[in-house]
This record gives structure tokens, C-alpha cells and sequence, in this order.
């Protein structure tokens, strides 16, 4: 399915206009507001409870809002921004070192490979001081200086130092406070809170999102939930590689059924591949752990200079090793961006000079840091990750250098949002990593934790308020909540009743592998058309020959996997069309036919400089563009060399 | 390697459970112990039997979502390692392993190795937070906070709420768990108008949902993948005395 | 008081309580080193403490009305809790290892046990002379000499095995006690745990030291 049509221009109404620096104020004030006495009466659905959803949820209650919230997990606590580790950015120039909101604008548009909305991004930043104001006041220990002051650390590749965390587990503590938010809501009466409750499609009634249809995990209970608004916070999709730096449960099912009900889905393609991972260790892999970028600050990263070379490590002489990163890029050397020191580490491992298992991994060696400051310097700053290392590879890094892969771990696309956070179906906000916004084709180091409460925090509230402002709304038309209900449970039944040969983690791996080998690091027109004639046929096997066993009536993991891979399906269609479709290289989108001589990612302004919005309907995907421009920062190619 | 799995199988919270026997063959060292049981739930399901539920989501030990009870220990005996974490290299070929859910009648199992621990949350509610609604916030350097307060908080803060404590302990006490949110908050400035309060309210919520008091037994910490300390317990004691002498 | 936490408390400061009787009733013991009389006159000077303002025993018995006491709740404390966790656990595990020794789970309930019934034991002995061969009105340090002759081997074997269980239990409670009372942290806890650990010993030695003198014929 490579076929779709082209639709009309979209643009982002919302946005005002101005000078940028005023426009966030002038939405505030030309927002409406809701009178007090009615909040009660308004009712609100947030799904999931991360960083966005979380702090929106505790957010909407605190105002007044009669929210009912959902996770799948057993307690909202768990989601998966808890994993975040790095830390999050901030323009509060606590050093003095010349960052400022402009500086935090400039470095995300510009990290985005200027495939982000000026408007976003500069709001991004001018609330990002305030996040950091209200973590503190709800006790989030972040790392502090003997003064007594907060401390903060420069970060993927930044020059100036504005990356706020605590030790190596900055999301896991934003997220407990907004978590702690949440719960303090929930006391109060304000949040209905739903554990282990899947969303599984969205209420649209005449024109408006009204609410969803839940299964409770437990009891297997199909729910229908009706609302004024329907706020998703559902995280990313990187999941559909199978392997990745997400949680296993992270699914594409909330936005994607969204999506099915008339929601646009931007930028699908644009995925960012981490490149410190520890490396695949055999066919069982289930998921894949991150290690902290920061560890290429003082790591070396090489391979042998020979193919295949089966030596230990240890073995290998110094002028037989390719410190390639040096080599290559000698001014940034190790410390290049993410998605250049992935491509580096897979090109390598292509020419058959990978090492490790399979050939699919590179040496990132402490020895000449270990040499040079001291072992005891290099346990300070980086022993809790050797320790991690070590307790997943069983290898001592301080002994054999660390191998180390990329690995999916973020994804830019999402649902399309407008300037207000709202969907293309009036009433649906979009917030976190389940939306587009703000990141365009790659997203810096420590902004993800940062856009996720932004808008949980601020401006979803703000914005909400004037959709709601008209309501509460008549009542939802029956028929929609039925017909939303059945087609719910015609997908479970259809699952159950398969019983064919294979579990659904078989297809989802099969599924993953083939979209890392043709659409992952580096794609081409003939991996993306392969992609996109494969990925149907394993989708027809997968109806036709998927196992589930057990019941709908009762707590049915097999059934809940098999329900996310078959939206997996679907979505990995889409995301190798917009692939195919923009056929140059930027940010976390590389196109092996877009490049420079030093195969560099090479954008293309002229065609390119949109986003792409897909609607889906009946005979097929329809692409609306919305064209980016770019008033304050100068389109630019990034070069690193 | 080989081994056998004795595994607590109960396919509903009223249903009455039992111990079922497995073997599970050509085991990697190199796996996580979920990850074993993934290879024996794909074969479970192939054989069209119910594959053994158990909950887990991040797989790298922060999120607090997995355990389980392996040959008698809470998340088994490798020291400050979550159940995902802990790999089978530590196992004997041929070993026998048992493995139960947490067992605490305030965690009632959900099926096989799942329990339910909202109870864990209601402790929150009951005062585990600062009130301070957002954008009220005044700006972050306005109070320094001594450092070695602030990382002490952050030790107790590294709570993931995976009720290893509570598995462990001979008299099912949450201690631990409310001792270190108590600990977190109390040692932060930000933290003192609600401090006595908020300890009353959440020793008060965790003997009403039915956990065990504690005797200072230190089974907890010596299971908690976060090695919370003991003293955080006493913190939680001196605030919760503080609170019914005022 | 009704809570966990509270019932702590009560044992903690009962416990306290009792620990400090242990340790003057401790030092009394040891003046049979000094002599029969030495230690008829202590036993004499408990009974006629603040005499005349106050009539023959009053002290000691308000003494014993505070030991009481505190026994009870020490005991309520202790059986309530253990009802509690009883209730927390309904389903056993199968497999169970202990992580921290396992000292405390066991130690502190049976040895507990195990101390009240020597006190009964103990009182019907040596203060009211029951099951005494000097029988009751006789004086002290005649029941005591008597009492742990040689030929009564098993009684000072009930003894020793008594004050060896006490020794155990305070190892333990000691430090649990401040730990109750949230006065225990990390900086203190090696004090605290080693102080507990020597307080346990003074006393374990000191209280045996008669009887075994007595049983070994070192007192006459
Ligand atoms: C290992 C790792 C490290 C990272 N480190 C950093 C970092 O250092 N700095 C940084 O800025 N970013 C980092 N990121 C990115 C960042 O953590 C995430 O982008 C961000 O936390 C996403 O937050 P969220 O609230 O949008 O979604 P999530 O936190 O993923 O929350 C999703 C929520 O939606 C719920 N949900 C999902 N699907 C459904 C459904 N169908 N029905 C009901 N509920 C559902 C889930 O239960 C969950 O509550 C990292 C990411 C990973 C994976
Ligand atoms: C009468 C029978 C007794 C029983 C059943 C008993 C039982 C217990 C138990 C179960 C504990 C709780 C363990 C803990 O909290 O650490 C405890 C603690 C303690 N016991 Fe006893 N005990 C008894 C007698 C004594 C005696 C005779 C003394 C003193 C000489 C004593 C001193 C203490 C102390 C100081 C503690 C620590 C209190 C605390 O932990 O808060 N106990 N006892
Ligand atoms: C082995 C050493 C001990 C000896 C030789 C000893 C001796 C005595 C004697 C002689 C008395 C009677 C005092 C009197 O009536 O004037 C007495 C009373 C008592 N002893 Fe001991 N005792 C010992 C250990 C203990 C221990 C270990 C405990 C408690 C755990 C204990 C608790 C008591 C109590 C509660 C009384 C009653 C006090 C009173 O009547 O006021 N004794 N002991
Ligand atoms: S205290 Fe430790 S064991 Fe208990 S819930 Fe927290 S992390 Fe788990
Ligand atoms: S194990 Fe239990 S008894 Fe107290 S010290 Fe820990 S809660
Ligand atoms: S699965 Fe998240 S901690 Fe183990």
C-alpha cells in the first residue's frame, strides 16, 4: 500500500500573531474562561497518567474540572516516564552562562532540523522556568550545590548548562510529584482515577469527542465513559519496533483509534534512535535499556579496524582500533548528536566490524578515562550505570569496554495538535509524547520531561478552558456510544476466535525486525516499498493464524498484546508511507538517497518544509500539509564536521 | 540451562490457587528472569494452556511494577535488584525454583504472580504530597535547601512502591514504603507546614488498610531493590509520636 | 495508643521501664558478694524504703504495681501486634528465607514468652518462697543460698537459661526501643546497636554471677 491521495492545506488557527515573545500572553487573555460554578458540571477524561497526563489530570482537578483519569498500568505511578533518566532542560540561566528563552527556543528549532512551529517551541520554553518552580514546591529532590542552590549540567550536546535533574532518575521523581498531585485530587473528589483500565476507542458524537470505551484488565469489563472533553496523554509508539527503550506496554492503541475516528497523525516517520544501548544479547530480548548519554563524555568509541576480528578487546593493539567518531566528525568526535553517532555505530556494524553478539555492537572503552582521571573519579561520576551495565551483561566495564547499539526510543510523531493542544476532532486534546508538537523531526536531549509538563501543567489547562467554556454539551447521541461499544468488542471477538498457530509477541517481533531493517536508522525508497508490500502480508497471517488464549471475561495478557500488535500493524503501514513520502533526510528521518558527500542528513526546504498530516478514510490514507515558516531562526544545515 | 519452576497458579482473586510444576529447557544465562518466564508463557501458549500472569511494564527496575516472591525472597536473593533485573546467570543448571506472589491480605492476588496493591496509593492520598496547586509556585532558588538534606531526601525518594517491603516482612508492614515518602518530605523544607499531619494521616491509612505493624525486624530493607534505609522508619516514628503528643 | 505505631510506643516504654528495674534489681543481686547480711539488709532496705513517712513496703510495692503494669502492656502490646501481622498474612509462603538473620522475628516473641514465664516462676521462688525449701518467711539470702544449692542444679539451669533469653531479648530491644521512639539514625545506629549488645552482657553477667557462685559453693 504505497497509494494515497492528497488533501487540502491545513494551518494552525490557534496560533496568534505578533511578536513571538507575546503570543502565549495573548492567548491567555483572548482564551475563554470557564465561570467557576460551572466546573463542577464540566466533565473531563485524561488518559494515561505520565508526565502529561498526570499533571493535567491533578491540574484540571485542582481548577475545579470534574476529571476521571486512566492508566493501564496498576497504579499511575508506574507510567513510563518514571524511566526518564537524564534530566530535564530549563531557560532559568540559574549559571549566568547566556542561555536565556531565546537561546532554548533557538537550539530546539534549530535540534528540531526546523521541522517545528516557531509559536510551540518559543512557549515551550518561556514555561519551562516555571516547571522547575513547581517541581521544587512539591518536593522534587533535585541535585543541589553545597550552597544550598539547584545544580545543573549540560546536556546532549548543549553548549550552555541548563539541564535540571536528580542524580540518575529525573523522571521517576517529576513524575512522583506529579503523581502525588494526582493522588491529592483523587482525596479531594475532584479525580475518579481508573487503574488498569485500557482505552480502546473514542466516543465521537455529532462532530465532538465525548468520551471513551474502556476494558477494565481485571474483570474484562467493557466500560463506556462520556465526557465533555477527552484529553490523551498516552505516550509513544516506539514500541512498534519491538525493541526499544519503552516500557513493554507502551501501545499506539489510544491515538491510533483516535486516529481511525478522524484525528490527523503527523510526522508518523520521525523516530529517534538513542545511540548508547546495551546491545541485543540473543533471540528472547524483550526490551532494551538505555545508558545515559552523558557516559560519552569520557568514553572512547571504537572498533576493530579488521572485519570480523574475534580478538578479546584487551587484545587488540591500539593502531588496529578505529576510533570512528574521531575519525569521522574530529571537532565533535564522540560527542556528535544522536542520530549521527547511531548511523556511525550501524554503518560499522554493516562493513562487519560490529562486535559482540551477531556483529551488532561497538566498544564504548573507559580505559584511557580510567587512565587519565583516576578509577575513583570515573566510579563518582559514572558508577551507578557501570554497576547497571554489569548487572545486565555480566561483564565489568571497568575491566572490558562496554558494548554498546542504538535503539529506538522516542518518537516525534503523534496526533496532530493545533496551537491550543487540540486535535483536528474539536474536543480531543492531545498532550505529552502522544502529540506532534514541538519537537519537529528530532528531539533534543531533556526536553521530552519538559514539554510533557508544560503542557500537562500550563497549557492545557489554559487552553481547554476556552473549548469548554461552551459547554456542558447536549447530550452524547446513543447510537455513537453503541456503535463505538460493539465495534470494541467485534475486535476482541475476532482475536479470540483466531486460535490459529502463532503468539502475538511472534508476530510483533517479526513485525519489529522489519521495520528496524526498512524503516529504522537509514531508509531508502527500496527498503520503505519492501516494508510496505510485507508489512500487509504478515498482517493477513496475523488474523488469520494469531493464538489467544483464555477469556474476555478475566485478566487476558495475551489478549491485551494481541490487541496493541494489531494496531501495531497499522501504524507501521503508515509510518513507511510518510517515509516513502518525504523523500529527504532530516532529524530522526534519514533517507540514504538525501545526502551530502560526507553523508551528512540532507533536508529538503523547497519540498519539505511542511508537516504532514494523515487523515484516514475509507479508500485510503489522505495527506494534508501544513507549511512551516520561519520568522526568528534562519533555516540552516546542521553540519558537525 | 534447565531448570524447574514450582509457580503459584490461582486463575482468579476468589479462586482457590496451587503450586504447579514446569520445566523449562535450553535457558541463556544472559536472560532476565522474566524473560525465562516469557519463553515458558509462549510455550504455555502454543499448548493452549493459560500462560502465568504477572505484572511488569519498564523492565529496567525503576518502575515498581513487577515482583515476585523467588525461593523465598522478595524479588530473590540478588541484593537491590527488581525481579526484572535479575538475570538467570545467578541460578545452578538444574536448579529448582519456587515462586509465589506477594503475600499480604491487603495485596490480594489478582491471578497467579498478580497482586493488587492499590492500597499503596491510598496511603498517598491519605497526606503523601505538598498542596501546591500549579503556576502557585514561588521560584525555585527563593529557598536553599542544604545538600545534604536534599540528597538524603532524594535516597528516600528512590522508592519505586513495589511492595517487596511488605513481602518480606514476618508482620506484612507497609513501614518502609510510608516511612519513605514521610522521610522524603520531611526533610525538605517544602515539606514542613504538612509534616506532622501528613504522618498521622498516612501511619493511620496503612493500619487501616490492614498491614501488619512493624517490630523492627529489617527484612524490609534487606529485600527493597532501593535499599531504603531503616532509619526512615524512625523518622516516620519521631514525626507520628510528634503528632499525637501535639 | 490504638495504633501500631502506639502499641510500639507502649512497648518501647515499657520495655524501658523494665530494663531499668532489671538493672538496679541486677545490682542488688550482686551485694550477696558482699555477705549474707549485706544482702538482707538491701531486701530490708527495699521494704523499709522512706520509712516512717511512708508505711513498711510502700515503695517497693508501688515499685511492683509500675513492674506489673508494665509487664501487662508490654504483653498486651506484644500479643496485639503479633495478632495484627497474624491477620496482615493469612496465606503463608511456601518458600521463606529471612534476609536479616531472621534475629529479631524469632528472638523477640518466644524469647519474650519465654522470660514471662520465668518471672512467674522466678516470684513464686524467690519472693514468695513457694517453691522454695526456706519457703516464704524465711530471709532472702537464706531462700537464694538455698535456693540455688548444688543440689538444685536445674533451678539455676532455669535461671541461666532465663537471663541468657533476656539478654537476647534486649540485644534486640534495646535499639528497637529508640528506633520506636525515633530517636535511632544512621549516624547513631552503630552506637546504639553496640551499646544495646553491652548493656545485654552487664546484665547477663551480673545476674549470674550469684547463683552460679552459689551453685559452684564460691558463697557459703
Ligand atoms: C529510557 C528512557 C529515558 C528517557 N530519558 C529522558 C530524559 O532524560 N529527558 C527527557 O526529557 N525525556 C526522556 N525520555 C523521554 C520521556 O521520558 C518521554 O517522552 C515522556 O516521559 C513521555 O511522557 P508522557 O506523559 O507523554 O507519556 P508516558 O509517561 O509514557 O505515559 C503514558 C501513559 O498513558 C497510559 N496509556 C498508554 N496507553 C494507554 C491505553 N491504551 N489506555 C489507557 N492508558 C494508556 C499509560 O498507562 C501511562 O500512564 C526518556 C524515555 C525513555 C524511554
Ligand atoms: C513479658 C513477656 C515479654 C514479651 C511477650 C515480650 C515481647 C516483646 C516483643 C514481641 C517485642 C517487640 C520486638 C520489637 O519491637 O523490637 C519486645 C520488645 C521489647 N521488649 Fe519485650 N517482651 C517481654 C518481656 C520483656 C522484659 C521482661 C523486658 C525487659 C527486661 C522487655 C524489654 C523489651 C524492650 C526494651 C523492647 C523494645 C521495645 C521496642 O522495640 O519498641 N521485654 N518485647
Ligand atoms: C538470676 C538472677 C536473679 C536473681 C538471683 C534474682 C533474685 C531475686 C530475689 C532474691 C528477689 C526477691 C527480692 C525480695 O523479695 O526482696 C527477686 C525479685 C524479683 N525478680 Fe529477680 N532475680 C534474678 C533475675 C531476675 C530476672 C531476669 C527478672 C526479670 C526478667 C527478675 C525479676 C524479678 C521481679 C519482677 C521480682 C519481684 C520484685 C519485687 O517483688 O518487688 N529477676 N529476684
Ligand atoms: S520501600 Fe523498597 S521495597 Fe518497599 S516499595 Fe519502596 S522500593 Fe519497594
Ligand atoms: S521488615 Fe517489617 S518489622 Fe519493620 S523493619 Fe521492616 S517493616
Ligand atoms: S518491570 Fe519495572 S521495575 Fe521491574
Amino acid at each position: 500500500m504505497s497509494a494515497y491521495t492528497e488533501g487540502s492545506e491545513i494551518r494552525d488557527t490557534k496560533a496568534p500573531s505578533g511578536p513571538i515573545e507575546e503570543r502565549w500572553e495573548k492567548r491567555k487573555f483572548s482564551a475563554k474562561l470557564v465561570n467557576p460554578a460551572n466546573k463542577r458540571k464540566l466533565h473531563v477524561i485524561v488518559v494515561g497518567t505520565g508526565l502529561a497526563g498526570g499533571s493535567a489530570a491533578a491540574t484540571l482537578g485542582e481548577l475545579g474540572y470534574n476529571v476521571t483519569s486512566f492508566c493501564y498500568q496498576d497504579s499511575p505511578r508506574r507510567a513510563h516516564s518514571i524511566a526518564a533518566q537524564g534530566g530535564i532542560n530549563a531557560a532559568k540561566n540559574y549559571r549566568g552562562d547566556g542561555d536565556s528563552i531565546y537561546r532554548l527556543f533557538y537550539d530546539t528549532v534549530k535540534g528540531g532540523d526546523f521541522r517545528a512551529r516557531e509559536s510551540n517551541v518559543y512557549r515551550l520554553a518561556q514555561v519551562s522556568v516555571n516547571i522547575i518552580d513547581q517541581a521544587v514546591a512539591q518536593g522534587v529532590p533535585f541535585a543541589r550545590e553545597y550552597g544550598g542552590l539547584l545544580d545543573t549540567r549540560s546536556f546532549g550536546g548543549a553548549q550552555v548548562s541548563r539541564t535540571f535533574y536528580a542524580r540518575g532518575q529525573t523522571g521517576q521523581q517529576l513524575l512522583l510529584g506529579a503523581y502525588q498531585a494526582l493522588e491529592r485530587q483523587v482525596a479531594a473528589g475532584s479525580v475518579t482515577m481508573h487503574t488498569r483500565h485500557e482505552m480502546l476507542d473514542l466516543i465521537v458524537s455529532d462532530g465532538r469527542a465525548r468520551g471513551v470505551i474502556v476494558r477494565d484488565m481485571v474483570t474484562g469489563e467493557i466500560e463506556r465513559h462520556v465526557a465533555d472533553a477527552v484529553v490523551l496523554a498516552t505516550g509513544g509508539y516506539g514500541n512498534v519496533f519491538f525493541l526499544s527503550t519503552n516500557a513493554k506496554g507502551c501501545n499506539t492503541t489510544a491515538i491510533w483509534r483516535a486516529h481511525e475516528r478522524g484525528a490527523y497523525f503527523a510526522n508518523p516517520c520521525y523516530t529517534q534512535i538513542h545511540p548508547t544501548c546495551i546491545p541485543v544479547s540473543g533471540e528472547y530480548q524483550s526490551k532494551l535499556t538505555l545508558m545515559s548519554e552523558s557516559l560519552r563524555n569520557d568514553g572512547r568509541v571504537w572498533v576493530p579496524l579488521r572485519k570480523n576480528d574475534s580478538r578479546a578487546p584487551g587484545d587488540i593493539p591500539e593502531q588496529e582500533r578505529d576510533y570512528y567518531l574521531e575519525r569521522i566528525y574530529p571537532a565533535f568526535g564522540n560527542l556528535v548528536p544522536r542520530d549521527i553517532a547511531s548511523r556511525a555505530a550501524k554503518n560499522v556494524c554493516d562493513e562487519g566490524r560490529g562486535v559482540g553478539p551477531g556483529g551488532l555492537g561497538v566498544y564504548l572503552d573507559f580505559r584511557d578515562a580510567i587512565g587519565r582521571l583516576g578509577r575513583d573519579a570515573v566510579e563518582k561520576k559514572y558508577g551507578n550505570l557501570f554497576e547497571m551495565y554489569e548487572r545486565i551483561t555480566g561483564e565489568n566495564p571497568y575491566d572490558v569496554p562496554m558494548r554498546i547499539y542504538p535503539a529506538v526510543h522516542y518518537t516525534m510523531g503523534g496526533l496532530w495538535v493545533d496551537y491550543d493542544l487540540q486535535s483536528t476532532i474539536p474536543g480531543l486534546f492531545v498532550i505529552g509524547e502522544a502529540n506532534f508538537s514541538d519537537h519537529g523531526a528530532n528531539r533534543l536531549g531533556a526536553s521530552a520531561l519538559m514539554q510533557g509538563l508544560a503542557d500537562g501543567y500550563f497549557v492545557l489547562p489554559t487552553t481547554i478552558g476556552d473549548y469548554l467554556a461552551d459547554g456542558p454539551f447536549s447530550d452524547v447521541d446513543e447510537e455513537a456510544v453503541a456503535a463505538a461499544e460493539i465495534k470494541v468488542r467485534d475486535k476482541i471477538d475476532r482475536l479470540l476466535s483466531v486460535n490459529g498457530t502463532r503468539t502475538p509477541d511472534s508476530f510483533h517481533r517479526e513485525l519489529g525486525k522489519l521495520m528496524w531493517d526498512y524503516c529504522g536508522m537509514e531508509r531508502t525508497e527500496e527498503s520503505l516499498r519492501k516494508a510496505l508490500e510485507r508489512i500487509p502480508e504478515l498482517r493477513a497471517e496475523f488474523w488469520r493464524n494469531v493464538k489467544v488464549t483464555g477469556t474476555a471475561e478475566e485478566l487476558n495478557q495475551v489478549l491485551e498484546k494481541a490487541g496493541r500488535v494489531a494496531d501495531f500493524f497499522d501504524l507501521a503501514e503508515l509510518m513507511c508511507l510518510d517515509a516513502l513520502v518525504r523523500t529527504e533526510s532530516c532529524g530522526g528521518h534519514f533517507r540514504a538517497e538525501s545526502q551530502d558527500s560526507d553523508g551528512e542528513a540532507l533536508r529538503d526546504d523547497e519540498r519539505f518544509a511542511h508537516v504532514s498530516a494523515w487523515e484516514r478514510t475509507p479508500d485510503g490514507p489522505v495527506l494534508h500539509k501544513e507549511s512551516l515558516e520561519y520568522e526568528y531562526v534562519k533555516m540552516t544545515q546542521r553540519s558537525y564536521k | 540451562m534447565n531448570l524447574t519452576l514450582r509457580v503459584w497458579r490461582q486463575s482468579g482473586p476468589s479462586a482457590d490457587g496451587r503450586m504447579v510444576t514446569y520445566r523449562v529447557e535450553d535457558i541463556s544465562p544472559d536472560m532476565s528472569f522474566l524473560e525465562m518466564l516469557d519463553v515458558l508463557n509462549e510455550r504455555l501458549i502454543l499448548e493452549g494452556d493459560d500462560p502465568i500472569a504477572f505484572d511488569h511494564d519498564c523492565r529496567e527496575g525503576i518502575c515498581g511494577m513487577c515482583g515476585m516472591v523467588i525461593n523465598g525472597v522478595a524479588h530473590g536473593e540478588q541484593r537491590a535488584t527488581t525481579t526484572c533485573q535479575l538475570h538467570m546467570r545467578h541460578f545452578e543448571d538444574g536448579a529448582t525454583i519456587t515462586v509465589e506472589p506477594w503475600r499480604a491480605a491487603p495485596f490480594p492476588v489478582v491471578k497467579d504472580l498478580v497482586v493488587d496493591r492499590s492500597a499503596f496509593d491510598r496511603i498517598i492520598q491519605a497526606g503523601g504530597f505538598v498542596s501546591v496547586p500549579a503556576g502557585s509556585a514561588p521560584d525555585a532558588h527563593s529557598v536553599p535547601v542544604r545538600k545534604e538534606d536534599a540528597d538524603a531526601a532524594f535516597d528516600a525518594a528512590t522508592c519505586i512502591g513495589c511492595g517487596a517491603c511488605v513481602a518480606a516482612c514476618p508482620n506484612g508492614s507497609a513501614s518502609l514504603f510510608t516511612a519513605a515518602k514521610i522521610t522524603h518530605l520531611s526533610l525538605l523544607p517544602q515539606g514542613q507546614p504538612e509534616r506532622v499531619s501528613r504522618a498521622k494521616a498516612m501511619v493511620d491509612q496503612m493500619d487501616a488498610e490492614g498491614f501488619g505493624g512493624c517490630t523492627n525486624t529489617g527484612e524490609c530493607t534487606a529485600v527493597c531493590p532501593k535499599g531504603i534505609p531503616l532509619d526512615t522508619i524512625a523518622q516516620m516514628n519521631s514525626d507520628y509520636l510528634k503528632a499525637n503528643t501535639k | 495508643m490504638g495504633s501500631s505505631n502506639g502499641k510500639k510506643a507502649v512497648m518501647a516504654v515499657t520495655g524501658a521501664v523494665m530494663v531499668l528495674f532489671l538493672v538496679l534489681h541486677m545490682l542488688g543481686n550482686l551485694k550477696i558478694f558482699f555477705g549474707r547480711d549485706s544482702f538482707n539488709d538491701y531486701a530490708h532496705a527495699l521494704r523499709t524504703l522512706l520509712e516512717p513517712i511512708a508505711p513498711y513496703r510502700t515503695v517497693l510495692t508501688i515499685v511492683e504495681i509500675v513492674l506489673v503494669a508494665s509487664v501487662v502492656l508490654h504483653m498486651w502490646a506484644a500479643i496485639s501486634l503479633a495478632r495484627r501481622a497474624g491477620k496482615a498474612r493469612p496465606v503463608k509462603y511456601v518458600a521463606k528465607k529471612s534476609q536479616a538473620g531472621g534475629y529479631a522475628t524469632h528472638i523477640m516473641r518466644f524469647g519474650g514468652l519465654t522470660i514471662a514465664l520465668f518471672v512467674v516462676w522466678h516470684l513464686l521462688d524467690l519472693t514468695f518462697g513457694v517453691v522454695n525449701p526456706e519457703g516464704f518467711d524465711s530471709a532472702p539470702a537464706d531462700r537464694m543460698v538455698e535456693g540455688f544449692d548444688a543440689s538444685r542444679w536445674w533451678v539455676t539451669l532455669i535461671y541461666v537459661v532465663a537471663v541468657v533469653m533476656v539478654g537476647l531479648h534486649l540485644r534486640h530491644g534495646v535499639w528497637s526501643a529508640f528506633q520506636t521512639l525515633g530517636w535511632a539514625n544512621r549516624a547513631r545506629n552503630k552506637t546504639l546497636r553496640l551499646g544495646a549488645g553491652l548493656l545485654a552482657a552487664v546484665l547477663v553477667i551480673g545476674f549470674l554471677a550469684p547463683p552460679l557462685a552459689i551453685t559452684f559453693g564460691v558463697v557459703q
